[in-house]
């Protein structure tokens, strides 16, 4: 059998074997780390879309071990899980490559944090087992954690700290809500839960309710949802700027998770759905509203972005509580708009910071001498490598803050408008014109929008064109190239947009087309032995 | 033998939640620990309580029935070693944050009475 068939699992294995090499190298040989990290990254972004290609005729399920569905492990790369993929994979190369100018060396062992946790996002899309996603996700939370103390300083172990203990809660409720399932239904396998969904004994049903409560929780505190978001702001302001554009596609892993969990109980009449996806659209319009109040108080650039975070997750989960097709296409494509454009927008604010003259703690001292290795012992740690003062940075900053403004606020000649607008017409498409929740789900849309625009538009003005005599800020090329990279992507999906919506709509139908998935997991045999074969 | 496991976790819980709320990073640390040990135990339960039975099978007459669920066993023991992990790395950043803070609050700083 050729490499082919094992496509779905390098995603998960290139970062884990380059991370472990990694481990031989000293922190001194950063260059050929970070040529390795890239070299990685790439052939991960290539594999993402050779999956993402082939996701668009078929499901591609890959059996660890060669043991059957329900009780060996499987990977599933469907149309979803591709498209995450692609999403992740984008982001993370240009944040590392973003890194590159100075950051991996702002600390110990950035790639090889970064690479696991690129691995743990990767799996908890790949995975169709319920437990394997509690493993990722602690990979990539573990990864993260690394990363979110990355540069030191006591702001980031003092949010830091937090963070970890937040999270360490969460996965305790993952553990209860999987095992509560567990114990109801008597797989882990998500294929097989859904089709045992109907067969459940009456005694047996509250059990797997309540364990699909516990497990939405801990993806919500993910997802950030309102009353279980605030550790998110700490944490992203204090997170060094790759690292926190990085961030961006966690809270995404987490939405993920819910549209997973729910297009599969979907599959039951009886399911909670109901009444899970009231709380999921009430949880939604809190969090755009928290995240308007935030971006309107806000008075620095990472609590504006965090308000972005937070209106896109709301956004989302108002999305997937509406949860018909036409809503969801819209969702997943302003899903990729607005991640990118975090990402973007965490990238601009550390070069407009350098504008601005307050990079405060940007590199603190580290914490154990004897783990790390200064690499500038000669010289001066705060300068950035290979660095060319461009003349026109400022010019080139305000463009990409334009372009990134317009992105976030959704204004019509992006992308974000197309996803918006999407979102507004296949509500009201669906629910029909004198629905109340769709005409508040519209309104309070536009409503974010405004309240972005607002926030954007004082802080970049205060940013960029309140005269100042500071120096003209030193920016690497590399940093320039990511940052126009991302904005390439979404520029490339609005000129395209429709080819795009056509796919988005695909993978919707898809998504909730349930049977199928099971069919591909459960039905699937892996690669027949040899034995057999040899039998006539 | 129910009752007692569901009793047991219970005061693990409520005194590992009572804990977490705690101000001081120790504190929280140790509570954590408790909410871990409460969660495995009830991974445990959720395969059914079975005592005397073995866990593997060892002959072809034996049916599943007489045996415990091994699954749960099997995840425990991935939560244990992922919970020891974390709760390492939890400790490492707490004292770095004494270290940096001066104080063992969570905050990093104390409350002004």
């Amino acid at each position: 059998m050729g490499l082919g068939e094992h496509l779905a699992i390098l995603p998960i294995l290139l970062p884990l074997l380059a991370t472990g090499g990694m481990l031989f190298l000293h922190e001194r040989q950063y260059k050929i780390k970070s040529a390795i990290s890239l070299l990685v990254v790439g052939a991960v972004l290539v594999v993402d879309w050779m999956l993402l290609l082939r996701g668009t005729q078929d499901t591609t399920v890959y059996f660890l071990g060669n043991w059957p569905a329900p009780f060996g492990i499987v990977l599933v790369a469907d149309l979803l899980s591709a498209t995450m993929l692609v999403l992740a994979g984008t982001l993370g190369f240009c944040t590392l490559l973003f890194s590159l100018a100075r950051w991996d060396r702002a600390g110990p062992r950035f790639h090889g944090l970064f690479l696991l946790l690129l691995m743990g996002v990767n799996g908890a899309f790949l995975t169709g087992d319920l437990f394997n996603l509690f493993v990722f996700f602690e990979v990539l939370l573990a990864s993260s954690y690394g990363l979110a103390l990355h540069g030191s300083g006591s702001p980031r172990v003092r949010s830091g700290l937090h963070y970890i203990g937040i999270n360490l809660m969460a996965s305790s409720l993952f553990l209860i809500g999987a095992s509560l399932i567990y114990g109801a239904a008597g797989t882990l396998n998500m294929a097989d839960i859904a089709l045992r969904m109907d067969t459940l004994a009456p005694e047996d049903k509250g059990i797997f309710d309540t364990g699909v409560t516990v497990l939405g929780l801990a993806f919500l505190i993910k997802v950030g949802m309102w009353p279980l978001g605030f550790w998110l702001p700490a944490t992203y302001s204090a997170a060094g700027a790759p690292v926190a554009a990085v961030f961006a596609i966690l809270s995404k892993v987490g939405v993920y998770a819910v549209l997973r969990m729910s297009a599969l109980l979907s599959v039951s009449e009886v399911g909670l759905s109901g009444f899970f996806s009231k709380w999921l659209f009430a949880g939604g319009i809190a969090t755009i509203l928290y995240g308007c109040v935030m971006a309107l108080s806000a008075r620095s650039f990472s609590r504006v972005a965090c308000a972005c975070v937070f209106m896109s997750s709301g956004t989302l989960l108002c999305t997937l509580s509406i949860g018909t097709h036409k809503v969801l296409a819209g969702g997943l494509y302003y899903m990729m708009i607005s991640t990118l454009s975090i990402g973007a927008f965490f990238l601009l604010i550390e070069l407009l910071n350098r504008v601005r003259g307050t990079n405060a703690a940007v590199l603190a001292e580290p914490v154990f001498t004897d783990e790390y290795q200064d690499p500038f012992e000669d010289g001066e740690f705060d300068e950035a490598q290979g660095v060319v003062v461009i003349p026109a940075a400022v010019a080139l900053l305000s463009g990409g803050f334009l372009i990134c403004a317009i992105l976030l606020a959704g204004l019509p000649p992006m992308a974000g408008f197309i996803g918006k607008f999407a979102m507004m017409t296949g509500t009201l498409a669906e629910k029909g014109a004198d629905s109340r929740s769709a005409w508040i789900f519209v309104g309070f849309l536009a409503f974010s929008s405004l309240a972005t625009m607002v926030a954007i538009v004082r802080i970049g003005i205060e940013a960029l064109w309140v005269p100042k005599d500071e120096p003209t800020p030193r920016v690497a090329p590399v940093e320039f190239i990511s940052i126009a990279g991302l904005l390439a992507v979404c520029i490339v999906m609005t000129v395209m947009s429709g080819w795009v919506m056509d796919r988005m709509d695909t993978m919707a139908i898809f998504l909730y087309d349930v049977t199928h998935y099971i069919h591909a997991v459960l039905n699937t045999t892996g690669v027949p032995l040899p034995l057999e074969e040899v039998q006539p | 033998m129910e009752l007692v496991l569901a009793i047991g976790m219970g005061v693990l819980t409520a005194s590992g939640v009572w804990l977490v709320l705690r101000p001081r990073t120790f504190q929280v640390i140790m509570g954590l620990s408790l909410l871990s040990y409460a969660v495995n135990l009830f991974i445990f339960s959720m395969g059914r309580l079975r005592v005397g039975a073995p866990a593997v099978l060892n002959g072809a007459e034996d049916m599943a029935a007489s045996y415990t669920d091994p699954l749960p066993q099997a995840l425990v023991l991935t939560a244990i070693v992922i919970g020891f992990a974390m709760t390492a790395l939890f400790l490492v950043v707490l004292l770095t944050a004494r270290g940096l803070t001066g104080t063992d609050h969570v905050d990093g700083q104390e409350n002004e009475p």
